[in-house]
């Protein structure tokens, strides 16, 4: 696919890529604390601050839980607003996420993931974004450092869409990309501007009969985040469930765009398909894991195995219709969790891929397999071997176990 | 539940107040109602400064107090602070 625009190609690894979008991004107000593994994306951005690079608000606040509360206000006045976390410290936001979903604040948020103590570990996982799966954020999973850079952009567009106006996080695997030196194209600063536009508000109609732009304004005041009684909480409950679902499709329109101007496309946005059209046995999984599994898919079909890989981008909102599509014709699925969902029923993307094939008439077998945690390294040789163990799985009608550990010591 | 509110299509979005606050009635959350002695009650508004709802008001013209029932949460601040005891907590 070729750019419309001419694009230079930069040294970055994930945090850095992310660090350079959100300066490309006007943004007006980051408010952050540091934590590993997403240190070097404010380290690198109060530079660009210092620099006077940027035209943005640096706040340093005394922690995650502040970090948030300060981005939930700047952006009630209309404010771009940017931060990034990873494990503890997105867990003590944890009560704020709640507080900017519910008052669709479209803040934007890197999590470069990594796993939860205890034991102390800042490694990759999933568990940090997982914790937060309700939290009424949409979760957009990136597989290298370019589509890292990519999305922080769609990011914005997707959130402050009128149809949607909510929080997002893009996800970044701690370490494997955070930490990883790659080759990332960037676009020209002006392109990124007139991408990403100005902010759009809502407008809402106030006590004082007013129709006015959704913001903080001393000549319109208004009430934002009051009390509900139980007679409306249910209600607006409802309604970040409708913007939800209309973020499936901002998120493949806003995707469509950029893939236009960049040159660059996964899937649909929301899903991306890798040798999937006449695949029997597919893998399914989230982030940087999608790069390895397609190396062993390559060697797999040059064997003569038809076997496919598909990618999860947005875990939220859940992309059902595409899922079904995707895997109602294969015969058998390994969905791989990078975190656990101590005493459920599987990790929480297998639960939900499985629930989603629930209405499929003819049920692919699922397996789910759970890796990577801590950091743990998943290598082609293991990926391998859970297309092998789905092969058996067809061949003998005949899937063993429901959960399996990759890379475990038994 | 009244067929007058609204449904999540027709409500602000985030719970955005399209009423001011004060036509939002409190008062019956109460179980407590304040009683006035008319006789005992000096007019010294220490009630009025210490309703934590606002609900107690000077009223100049009648040179009296009055008390606003709609937003009385009966709390009974207003009973415990009256220095000569002119205001009872009574059931309702």
């Amino acid at each position: 696919m070729k750019s419309a625009v001419k694009q230079e190609v930069v040294g970055l690894n994930g945090d850095e890529a992310v660090a350079y979008a959100a300066k490309q991004s006007d943004i007006d107000v980051v408010a952050a604390y540091p934590i590993t593994p997403q240190t070097i994306i404010v380290e690198k951005f109060s530079e660009y601050v210092a620099n006077g690079e940027v035209n943005t608000e640096f706040v340093c606040t005394e922690s995650e839980h502040s970090a948030m509360a300060a981005c939930l206000a700047a952006s009630a006045t209309g404010a771009r607003t940017f931060t990034a976390s990873a494990s503890a410290g997105l867990a003590l936001m944890h009560e704020m996420l709640f507080v900017t979903s519910g008052c669709r604040a479209p803040v934007v948020m890197a999590v470069a993931n990594r796993a939860l103590s205890a034991p102390l570990n800042i490694h990759g996982d999933h568990s940090d974004t997982m914790a937060e799966r309700d939290s009424g954020w949409i979760q957009i999973y990136a597989e290298n450092a370019q589509e890292v850079y990519d999305s922080i952009f769609q990011a914005f567009r997707i959130g402050e869409h009128l149809d949607v106006q909510l929080p997002v996080i893009v996800g970044l695997d701690g370490f494997t990309l955070s930490h990883t030196l790659e080759n990332v194209q960037v676009l020209p600063d002006e392109v990124v501007k007139k991408f990403v536009g100005i902010r759009q508000l809502p407008t809402v109609l106030t006590h004082e009969g007013k129709t006015v732009p959704y913001r903080l304004d001393p000549s319109n005041p208004m009430t934002m985040g009051p009390v509900a009684m139980p007679n409306y909480y249910f209600e607006f409950k409802r309604q970040q469930e409708e913007a939800m679902r209309n973020a499936l499709k901002v998120i493949q329109q806003v995707h469509e765009e950029y893939a236009q101007l960049s040159g660059r496309r996964y899937g649909d946005g929301l899903l991306e398909q890798y040798r999937l059209d006449d695949a029997e046995i597919v893998v399914v999984c989230l982030g940087s894991t999608g790069g390895t599994v397609k190396t062993v898919v390559e060697e797999l079909r040059a064997e003569g195995v038809k076997a496919g890989l598909l990618r999860i981008r947005a875990f939220r909102p859940f992309p059902v219709e595409g899922i079904v599509k995707a895997l109602g014709k294969a015969k058998a699925v390994a969905v791989m969790d990078r975190s656990m969902s101590f005493g459920g029923n599987g990790g929480a993307v297998c639960s939900e891929v499985r629930h989603a094939l629930y209405d499929v008439q003819v049920h692919p077998y699922v397996t789910d397999y759970i890796y990577g945690l801590g950091g743990r390294d998943t290598s082609p040789g293991q990926i391998r071997k859970i297309y092998e163990d789905l092969q058996k799985t067809v061949q003998t009608k005949h899937a063993d176990e429901p959960i399996k550990y990759v890379g475990l010591r038994e | 539940m009244s067929s007058k509110e609204k449904s999540w299509k027709e409500a602000s979005p985030a719970g955005v107040c399209w009423k001011a606050s004060t036509t939002y009635l409190t008062g019956d959350w109460k179980t407590y109602t304040p009683v006035r002695d008319l006789e005992k009650c000096t007019k010294c508004l220490l009630c009025v400064l210490f309703c934590p709802d606002g609900a107690i008001h000077w009223k100049p013209e009648k040179n009296d107090i009055e008390l606003d029932l709609n937003f009385c949460k009966g709390c009974g601040i207003c009973a415990n602070e009256c220095p000569s005891k002119a205001i009872v907590m009574k059931i309702e």
